[in-house]
């Protein structure tokens, strides 16, 4: 059994796919606790969409990838983040409306040019046939930049995301934080999107801040948590992915969808069961 | 005022949102020590003014004078707060010190000072709980806790006894006099003319432009209120303190169907 589980590590793709696949949930993870605190849960789906359109362009035009579309997401990132803090409009519709029209266009441009194929499937659902070193290195070094970012400027990230308003009263620059947010979140979505796809990418920067919520009330905890769910749901899932013979994104989120119910069931039940003991104590709970 | 003794002054200060104007030309000054009180109707400017006193919000016209290196500290409306947020209540204090460190972790001088604040105002034996798990009094406190571990010589406070209970609101009340007595500036806003506003030494009556200012004996008379609100109403005296009410004779005239004589 052991040396089944073992089987596929003989495959350098499959090693490079697990490398990105692990990192990529812990980036997510991290990246997520801000994404889901900040209510904009449908950016990281909005996001990734928009980058497709990028994907389009940047192989239509023959460059590079991850430059084109790199470009092309932090345009978009940026762009939301303009239209969300005038406050005319609000955020989700200003994703909606970026996002989407990104995506069109992608799938316009392929429809107009042709390129539908392994490389469309690839892009909208993830696949680790391709993964070579340079992903690899691609994912570690937006990883580190993410989390010394986090690191350094934890504070200000924190007091921005939870009450931006006294933060700006505070002296803290909130712009420049959103911006910043919105730049690693584009980087992440970017570096993750061969493994996860675009379709799914919002489900991993979701799913494992919501579970460490659920786990905790405090925010340092829930940082270090989202993260850790994230590297053990990509490691899990792409371990999974090759045994089940099934595309490493949708693995990766129903190994997470999974650790969601389980955890929804048992905070469920420990509430309950403090609920109850408080009543029979006659005390409120609070 | 002397120059020395102010704090912060609006002179002329026009601002708002888009192309609506808030403020119109609006006269304010808080000097060291003071506690005002700002009262006017909803969409008056109260939260705006306070805003432009921050800093955080610029004026389109006129120009606001704040002593140099002058800390502000700003508690925001209770209900604007997402409680939800996993914070727990050092966490949510330490935010205070968002500039003076780098590294994520309070240093041990930072835990210290925020166990004396937290003492301070009785709470200290919460630091660990989230602070969606405290009584309304207990919220109000760590924010004001926020605010005081920045060392402010200008506390500024939005509608801090909004949707209270009579006794969490004399909880507040005697809480800022205390903070004000050993030397903090207070500037807040309130709806809430008899419980708040006629205990504070100054008020500032806005409705987009300050209507008047002065003590409440000076500025709660039914001649400004109604300039500021709109709306009639009467101010009687109660133990030398004034007390506002409204003027009911005037309600029934714009009731239609309502028989005379009936409740409304």
């Amino acid at each position: 059994m052991i040396d089944g589980l073992l089987a596929p590590f003989e495959f350098e793709f499959f090693r490079n796919g697990l490398a990105v696949a692990t990192l990529a949930g812990g980036l997510c993870g991290l990246i997520g606790v801000y994404v889901v605190l900040k209510g904009m849960s449908y950016i990281g789906h909005g996001l990734s969409h928009a980058i497709f359109g990028g994907f389009a362009a940047s192989a239509l035009l023959g460059v590079n990838f991850l430059l084109g579309a790199g470009a092309w997401g932090v345009a978009s990132a940026l762009m939301i983040n303009a239209v969300t803090r005038r406050r005319v409009i609000g955020s989700d519709a200003a994703i909606g409306v970026i996002t989407t029209a990104s995506f069109a266009l992608g799938l316009a441009l392929f429809a107009f040019f042709g390129g539908a194929g392994a490389n469309f499937d690839a892009a909208l659902f993830g696949s680790i046939l391709g993964v070579g070193t340079e992903d690899v290195v691609a994912i570690a070094a937006v990883s580190l930049l993410a989390g010394t970012l986090i690191f350094l400027r934890y504070r200000a990230l924190l007091f921005t995301t939870f009450d931006p308003e006294v933060a700006d009263a505070s002296g803290v620059n909130t712009a420049r934080m959103d911006a910043l947010l919105m730049l690693v979140l584009a980087g992440s979505i970017l570096a993750t999107m061969q493994v996860l796809g675009v379709t799914l990418i919002a489900a991993a920067l979701v799913i494992p801040a919501t579970v460490a919520r659920m786990l905790t009330n405090s925010f340092s905890r829930m940082l270090w948590m989202a993260a850790t769910i994230g590297v053990v749901c990509g490691f899990v899932g792409m371990n999974l992915s090759y045994h089940l013979d099934v595309q490493s994104g949708p693995t990766i989120v129903l190994v997470a969808a999974t650790m969601f119910a389980a955890v929804f069931m048992v905070t469920g039940a420990t509430g309950r069961r403090r609920t109850a003991a408080l009543a029979r104590r006659g005390v409120a709970p609070a | 005022m002397s120059a020395s003794a102010e704090l912060v002054a609006l002179e002329g200060v026009t601002c708002g949102y888009g192309s609506e104007a808030v403020l119109v030309d609006v006269d304010v000054d808080v000097a060291k020590r003071e506690f005002v009180g700002i009262v006017g109707p909803s969409g008056a400017g109260k939260t705006t003014v306070l805003r432009v006193i921050a800093g955080s919000m610029p004026p389109a016209h006129g120009r606001v004078r704040r002593r140099a290196g002058l800390r502000v500290a700003y508690v925001p409306q209770i209900e604007t707060i997402n409680w939800s947020f996993p914070v727990t209540v050092q966490e949510c204090v330490l935010m205070a010190r968002v500039s003076s460190r780098r590294l994520p972790w309070a240093s041990r001088a930072e835990r210290v000072a925020v166990s004396e604040v937290l003492a301070r105002l009785g709470i200290e034996e919460l630091r660990e709980r989230h602070i969606r798990e405290l009584s309304g009094g207990q919220q109000q406190r760590v924010f004001i806790a926020r605010a005081l571990l920045g060392e402010p010589e200008l506390l500024l406070m939005d509608e801090p006894t909004s949707g209270v209970d009579v006794r969490l609101r004399h909880e507040v009340l005697h809480l800022l006099d205390d903070l004000n007595a050993r030397g903090l500036a207070i500037v807040l806003t309130t709806h809430d003319l008899n419980g708040i506003a006629t205990h504070l030494p100054r008020l500032v009556c806005l409705n987009r432009r300050v209507i008047a200012t002065g003590s409440p004996a000076e500025v709660l008379s039914p001649e400004v209120l109604e300039r500021t609100y709109g709306a009639s109403m009467q101010v009687l005296e109660h133990g030398g303190m004034p007390v506002v009410v409204d003027s009911f004779e005037h309600r029934h005239e714009h009731l239609p169907g309502v028989p005379e004589g009936s409740a409304a």
